[in-house]
């Protein structure tokens, strides 16, 4: 048996059979040993899977021999190849910041749980990701969010079990509407497969049903998405979550669901179907500038540094949904560059945020006051993070920036370029409260200060020379987001 | 006109939709929410089955002679969805029973009210590593 | 050493230094040693380009391509050249000073200090050799970032509000307003090399042009042009090294230099004589020149008086990159190198006064002068060089501005040169007076004191001795401002 070949499914199999793993070895530094390994070789599986997808082309994977569109098929194509980078990647560094991060925030006897959950929410998402049938991504869908769910609510703060419930409501309020437009699209055309309902549906598009399922589809991806205004659920969520879940969710889960739009709006529905016939486009254009403005105005006010993030999280979903909304190659390459770029933004700003709190137990910005001379490592990890989330260059975020604001003025749409840049100023105000509160204020007296753990300085590090390396050497990042576009808008998949 | 009637599955899948999503939103308690949430999602099964019945059609089990099978594919699609949709509910009573202990209510403005004492105590200085004892 | 390895060690050296200063700071006579040898081998590498370079074929040293087609490149450009000679003259000259003041002043956190002034010069070495706009945006930014701990360092709430404003208008003007400027010219040309001549061609509309003309000169923050100046006066809260070098030389300098680079290389010297736009912008150039010396005439505060008159000299450079006409470019670019020597020796004489007699405002000055009799006499030198009487420095770039403008008929802009030279001498020549010829003031005195500590005289005559030298051989920087036009 050849590993090669099986590696779609195996990046979705080894995490999700780590998962009862992890309850039967019950003890914490095992199981935790267990989900670093098996995360590792997901994503040396990932590796393969893009050296492989741009060598051959993309790979069609027949689940259990049957063949599609009957049977389940799995298709790693560039896009898809590439976002498993980045969701693995993000998995075996947030594992390593896990170490120590864990045992502080969760009770011993729940760890294994905490550690299962985890595993079954990264099964889930890689799930979404590698599958080729509509259904399926339902399926993968709920099973990381039903974790996701459990994740959420293990937090320390009481507030957390709150922000769980609501996500649930809220994520399952989504998933359902995503059910039923899978439904009326099944309706129509009698299959799941991806490709074939890309095949079939030009011809029944015109109908009532494909356009509500069309709507339903969109809100429900939206809903997981956090778009404006269907993102009250994530400010709470990404606070109160332990902080091993918060910098995972934030790298990964948002992103998962760009992709998810981008597939169904670009592959199983078409280009010219979603922006063009329906009013997709004005509607994420409008929603993304809304959600970067207001989001970014109500970061400004945040005391506490989680929530303060989180809100920016929405932001810059909302340049994603932007970049998508403008409609053309440049703006969907720019959002698919910054599905990457911002998991490494938020990646490093959150780990480095649970380095803080696992030092001073707390991230409300008046205990930041005098961190910059205590935790030096850590806090220019949060400046650099932050720097690439204004957009300067030379890091990843101004590569982002560049191709946004390049999609707005080629459409011809230089107010929306202007306000993308008052964005990036507001996020100057956000970044600078914290920045100023770290180097300028004066430290707790009564607190001991001590820099953080190398298990969370390596993968923060990591990820800060990611933000400056793809800012300066683009080739993969750009490389692999250009062919994606030319392959979802142009070849079809 | 005389289609209708003939679309009355739609009609209930509509309305349990509608009712499903009314509770969620207009009920305080969680435990409703939840019974909403899951009247909710009901409304889709009944969606999808009654899409997998063809006119005519018997039920999906070879026999000889029958030509028209009712689709099967709906309904084991539903069996999935059914299990997800326990599952979801019994995540959803399990943080139900957790917000109880720590709130010892589960109206949604009661906790919103606790929560607001929480947010402002908490604006005054933390002076130990993660004092709080919940769970 | 060839052209190419110039070029890379070049902005390599500072960054080098950075980490030397860090891994020395326990020792501080060593650590300002790698500073001040680091400073004479930029120069002395700068000054080796500048002998070898052949105008006819430069070479360009690319260093990545983060964007398809645009690439982080570096080449030797006579501007640029001639920025990166007066920048790492002058980087040395004031390491030499501010060992004197930061130590006669007892300063907290020279490491940091010096450390960050190394990574700013090679920002400006960056931006002096950059290729294309790409490039040199990123520098400048850097710049900015690198700057600010020298502009904070004093670490109290003054130093704070003071960094707010600065980073608020530099990275406002340079994100929302140059950066989109640049994006849009990609847009339009597919290209952000700097090129002789422009790189527009006649299919681009006018409006669009002078839309894009205003962003540039607006989004350049640094140059301080009214109503984005106010980053300046803010900036004096920093030690007065980090003044002298920084807002007198290297960071405003920076600003110019763009403004004068985007409209030679980008747009082109003729294609801004066409642009009805300019005119606007030659406008505003000589209102800023005129409201800031006017400015300046009602602040007591040395250093704010010194910064104001920096915001109005540096829109003599603005004025005449929009002027549209070689002379106009010759002149900008001359009073590049010239301006630079005047203000740094000004503004190293009011650090002198401030280390040494502990006073700060003019009104305290009487009678100074026969007490630090070499300070005051550099910045009577100074001072006339800023007025652009011979035989100083500065006449000879107010002679060229001066041609511009009468070449192109622009009388608004020789209105402001002539009015503001009165003002300069209405603003500067009481200082000398009052220092030399009245009576000393017991109420200001702070005790007895001699002249300044040695490296801060020395640096101080070395920098007047520049300016009145320059006037007479002004041979290298003539040829270099003369060769970007022509070339």
């Amino acid at each position: 048996m050849n590993v090669t070949e099986h590696l779609p499914i195996l990046v979705v199999i080894i995490p999700l059979m780590t998962a009862p793993l992890c309850v039967l070895l019950g003890q914490p530094r095992l199981v935790w040993f267990a989900a670093l390994v098996s995360s590792w070789l997901s994503f040396a599986a990932a590796i393969l899977l893009v050296m492989q997808v741009t060598a051959e082309g993309p790979i069609s994977y027949w689940l259990g021999g049957w063949e599609p569109p009957w049977g389940i098929e799995y298709r790693i194509d560039i896009l898809a190849a590439y976002v498993l980078l980045i969701v693995s990647a993000m998995a075996s560094l947030v594992l390593v910041f896990a170490r120590k991060s864990v045992p502080r925030e969760i009770d011993e006897h729940r760890i294994a749980y905490f550690y299962t959950a985890f595993m079954l929410a990264f099964a889930g998402l890689v799930g979404i990701v590698a599958t080729g049938d509509a259904f399926n991504v339902f399926v993968f869908l709920e099973i990381s969010s039903l974790a996701t769910y459990a994740l959420i609510s293990m937090g320390k703060d009481r507030r957390a079990l709150n922000a769980s419930f609501t996500y649930l409501i809220m994520g399952t309020i989504g998933a359902t509407f995503i059910l039923i437009g899978i439904g009326s699209l099944y309706m129509m055309t009698g299959t799941l497969n991806m490709l074939d309902l890309a095949a079939r549906l030009p011809e029944v598009s015109d109908t009532r049903t494909v356009r509500a399922g069309f709507a339903f589809l969109t809100v429900g991806i939206g809903l997981k998405l956090a778009l404006f205004p269907l993102h009250l659920w994530l400010p709470n969520a990404y606070a109160y979550a332990p902080s091993m879940v918060t910098a995972f969710l934030a790298a990964t889960a948002t992103k998962v669901a760009v992709y998810l739009l981008l597939r169904t709006i670009l592959v199983i529905f078409g280009i010219d179907f979603s922006l063009g016939l329906m009013p997709l486009d004005n509607l994420l254009l409008m929603l993304g500038l809304i959600g970067v403005l207001s989001a970014s105005l109500v970061a400004v006010y945040q005391r506490d540094i989680k929530r303060l993030f989180a809100y920016s999280s929405v932001a810059q979903i909302g340049y994603m949904v932007l970049g998508i909304g403008v409609a053309n190659t440049t703006g969907i390459t720019a959002a698919i560059l910054h599905l990457f770029n911002h998991a490494l933004m938020k990646g490093a700003l959150f780990i480095a945020l649970g380095a803080v709190a696992y030092r001073i137990g707390s991230t409300r910005l008046e205990d930041f006051a005098g961190l910059g001379r205590k935790m030096p490592w850590t806090m220019a990890g949060i400046v650099a993070g932050g720097l690439s989330l204004i957009g300067i260059p030379p890091t990843a975020g101004f590569i982002s920036k560049w191709y946004l604001v390049l999609s707005t003025l080629e459409q011809d749409l230089w107010p929306v370029a202007l306000l993308v840049l008052l964005g990036s100023m507001l996020a100057v105000i956000y970044v600078w409260k914290l920045v100023e509160a770290a180097y300028f204020g004066k430290p707790d007296e009564y607190r001991h200060y001590q820099e953080a753990p190398i298990s969370m300085l390596a993968p923060l590090w990591i990820l800060v020379i990611a933000n400056f390396y793809f800012g300066i050497h683009t080739g993969l990042t750009v490389g692999l987001a250009t062919q994606a576009t030319s392959a979802l808008t142009g070849g079809g998949g | 006109m005389m289609e209708i009637p003939g679309l009355f599955n739609y009609w209930v899948v509509v309305f349990l939709m509608m009712a499903g999503f009314y509770v969620v939103i207009s009920r305080g308690n969680l435990v409703k929410k939840l019974v909403g949430l899951a009247l909710f999602q009901t409304s889709v099964f009944i969606f999808y089955i009654s899409m997998g019945k063809i006119s005519d059609g018997a039920a999906p089990i070879l026999v000889e002679g029958v030509t028209t099978y009712s689709n099967p594919l709906p309904h084991v699609l539903i069996l999935t969805a059914i299990v997800v949709g326990v599952a979801t509910t019994a995540v959803g009573l399990a943080l139900v029973i957790r917000i109880y202990e720590a709130y010892g209510t589960v109206e949604e403005d009661e906790i919103n009210e606790q929560d607001l004492i929480d947010d402002s105590a908490a604006d005054e200085p933390v002076s130990s590593l993660g004092g709080e004892k919940d769970k | 050493m060839n052209e190419l390895q110039l070029l890379t060690w070049i902005p390599l050296v500072p960054l080098l230094a950075t980490i030397g200063i860090v891994a020395t700071g326990k020792s501080p006579n060593i650590r300002e040693a790698v500073s001040i040898t680091a400073g004479l081998i930029l120069f002395w590498m700068v000054a080796s380009l500048a002998s070898i370079v052949s105008w006819d074929n430069t070479a360009t040293l690319v260093l990545a391509e983060p964007l398809p087609g645009l690439s982080l490149a570096f080449n030797l450009e006579p501007l640029g050249l001639l920025f990166a000679l007066v920048a790492s003259f002058l980087w040395p000259v004031t390491t030499l000073y501010a060992i004197g003041y930061m130590r006669a002043h007892h300063e907290i956190n020279q490491t940091r200090f010096y450390a960050a002034f190394s990574v700013s010069i090679a920002a400006v070495m960056g931006i002096a050799l950059s290729a294309n706009m790409l490039t040199l945006f990123i520098f400048y930014e850097i710049l900015t970032l690198s700057t600010y701990p020298l502009v904070t360092h004093a670490g109290n709430d003054k130093a704070r509000r003071a960094g707010r404003v600065y980073l608020g208008l530099l990275m406002g003007t340079s994100v929302g307003l140059l950066l989109l400027a640049m994006i849009w010219t990609w847009h339009l040309t597919g290209t952000l090399t700097f090129t002789n001549g422009g790189v527009f061609d006649h299919t681009i509309s006018p409006v669009i042009l002078s839309v894009l003309l205003i962003l540039y000169v607006f989004g350049t923050g640094k140059a301080a042009l009214m109503p984005f100046h106010r980053w300046l006066p803010a900036a004096m809260v920093a030690p007065t090294p980090v003044s002298a070098l920084l807002h007198a030389v290297a960071v405003v300098k920076a600003g110019v230099f763009t403004i004068l680079k985007v409209s030679v290389y980008i747009f082109g010297v003729d294609t801004i004589a066409e642009l009805a736009v300019s005119d606007m912008l030659v406008m505003i150039a000589a209102l800023t020149i005129v409201l800031a010396s006017a400015i300046a005439l009602y602040k007591d505060n040395f250093k704010a008086r010194l910064a104001y008159s920096t915001v109005s000299q540096l829109s003599y450079i603005t004025m005449g990159a929009m002027l549209g006409i070689a002379a106009g470019a010759i002149g900008s670019g001359l009073h590049i190198a010239m301006h630079a020597f005047g203000k740094i020796t000004l503004f190293f004489c009011a650090g002198a006064v401030l280390v040494t007699a502990h006073k700060s405002n003019i009104s305290e000055l009487n009678g100074i002068g026969r007490r630090m009799p070499w300070t005051m006499g550099a910045f009577a030198i100074g001072a006339v060089s800023m007025i652009g009487a011979p035989p100083f420095a500065g006449f000879i770039s107010k002679w060229y501005l001066l041609s511009g403008a009468f070449q192109t008929e622009q009388w608004i802009a020789i209105g402001a040169i002539v009015i503001s030279t009165l003002l300069n001498a209405a603003y500067f020549m009481p200082i000398i007076y009052a220092a030399f010829f009245k009576e000393e003031d017991p109420q200001h005195s702070h005790g007895e004191h001699g002249e300044a500590p040695l490296p801060i005289l020395l640096a101080l005559l070395v920098t007047a001795s520049a300016t009145w030298l320059i006037f007479f051989f002004p041979g290298v920087p003539l040829a270099l401002v003369e060769q970007m036009v022509n070339g």
